[in-house]
């Protein structure tokens, strides 16, 4: 007979990691299962509100998470992939891409990850040239003439981040005008670096070992530029396509009440990959300990 | 058995960070190339792992992409 674990936790983001930091002082017997440790909460530059910190970066916030986790002593899994969760008799069955794992409760905390565009040439020419994380690859485009996908926030913070590096940045936007914030679309706007391109589409990424062009659509046109660096910033995407049975927002967030239920009794969520109110770190650890009382009251009220 | 230990990163990437910290955590001694000082660094990268991210980890002439302990172990091994 397979192990039978208490519960099992999807994703060492925030949410997840002090999920667990509670259900080891619950002795709640617990499996972390996660691809990484730290989340989106890694590749943050800066981080001034998370309180205790005046400022602190991304990286040293996770090992401090990490570090508090790794205190207690509960099986990790990390790298792997959970591809499928489903009830399984009186338990649940949580697959990966290298085992499958049993518990009483699950709780998904899974997070985000980049949208991606969807079109031709994306998958080849990932990590060659296409990049998700501007915080982490763009100086590698230094003298490089670069396009940032998208109109938002994200994408102006990638922006002003390539102004300083790249030789030349486009910004591709579907709409009419940027959304993000005024002061970010200012400074921008004043740069002689910078075009901005509105109304435009991406439809296809074009190289041979690297990057080397897009086409885009502009009013019906097609147009192909000469890029060396594409840097996608089109939103955000919840991690939950392995849970198929759970109820989802039209996004994909799972549904949760403000005890972190889900619609399937055993199973919780905690975190950005939830429709809990507004996604940051603070709210998704503390979403990640209500999670763990929420557990720990249920598998109490099951003995 | 001491296989030459190389990271190639940049100062702006958290996960070379998280890398870095890992290696001197368990003790292992690595060069560290910052591909943004260096564009001679940067290229070298590129060709041996094929690809553009960091961080790169090369362990004994083999590469490994982005951070990945049980990878960094297995190689340190053999
Ligand atoms: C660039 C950037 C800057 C930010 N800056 C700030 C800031 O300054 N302040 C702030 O409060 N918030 C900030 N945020 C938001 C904050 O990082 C998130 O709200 C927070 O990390 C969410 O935590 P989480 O644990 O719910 O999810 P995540 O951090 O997304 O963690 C999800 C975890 O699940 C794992 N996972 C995903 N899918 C699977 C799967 N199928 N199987 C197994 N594991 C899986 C991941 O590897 C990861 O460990 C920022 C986000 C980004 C991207």
């Amino acid at each position: 007979m397979k192990r039978i674990y208490d519960l099992i936790i999807i994703g060492a983001g925030p949410a997840g990691i002090t999920a667990a930091v509670y259900a080891a002082r619950k002795k709640i017997d617990t499996l972390v299962v996660t691809k990484d440790i730290g989340g989106q909460a890694a590749l943050s530059g800066d981080i001034q509100n998370y309180t205790g910190y005046q400022f602190i970066s991304g990286p040293e916030l996770a090992e401090k998470f990490e570090e508090h986790m790794r205190k207690f002593n509960f099986d990790i899994r990390e790298n792997e992939e959970v591809t499928k969760l489903a009830a399984k008799q009186n338990n649940f069955l949580v697959k990966t891409d290298k085992n499958s794992y049993r518990a009483k409760t699950v709780i998904v905390a899974s997070g985000k990850k980049s949208r991606e565009l969807g079109i031709s040439g994306e998958k080849e020419f990932k990590n060659k040239g296409l990049v998700y994380c501007a915080t982490c690859d763009a100086p590698l485009f230094s003298e490089d003439d670069v396009a940032v996908i998208g109109g938002g926030n994200s994408a102006l913070d990638a922006t002003l981040q390539l102004m300083k590096i790249a030789n030349y940045v486009y910004i591709i936007n579907r709409s009419n005008s940027l959304r993000g914030d005024e002061i970010m679309q200012e400074k921008i706007k004043e740069s002689k670096k910078v075009s901005i391109l509105n109304n435009s589409q991406v439809i296809e990424i074009l190289g041979d070992n690297f990057v080397n062009a897009i086409k885009i659509k502009k009013d019906k046109k097609v147009e192909t530029l000469a890029v060396q660096g594409i840097f996608v910033e089109i939103g955000l995407i919840p991690n939950s396509n392995f849970a198929v049975d759970l109820n989802k927002t039209k996004s994909g967030e799972i549904k949760v009440n403000n005890k972190n239920e889900t619609n399937i009794p055993g199973i919780f969520a905690a975190g950005d990959v939830t429709d809990v109110f507004e996604k940051q770190i603070i709210i998704a650890a503390g979403e990640g300990a209500k999670a763990t009382l929420s557990v720990f009251r249920y598998l109490s009220s099951r003995k | 058995m001491n296989k030459k230990v190389k990271v190639y990163g940049l100062p702006t990437c958290p996960v070379c960070r998280r890398t870095k910290k890992y290696l001197e955590d368990e003790g292992i001694d690595y060069e560290y190339l910052d591909v943004s000082a260096n564009h001679d660094f940067a290229k070298e990268m590129i060709v041996k792992s094929g690809q553009k991210t960091v961080p790169v980890v090369e362990i004994g002439g083999e590469i490994i992409i982005g951070f990945d302990k049980a990878k960094i172990e297995e190689l340190l091994k053999r």
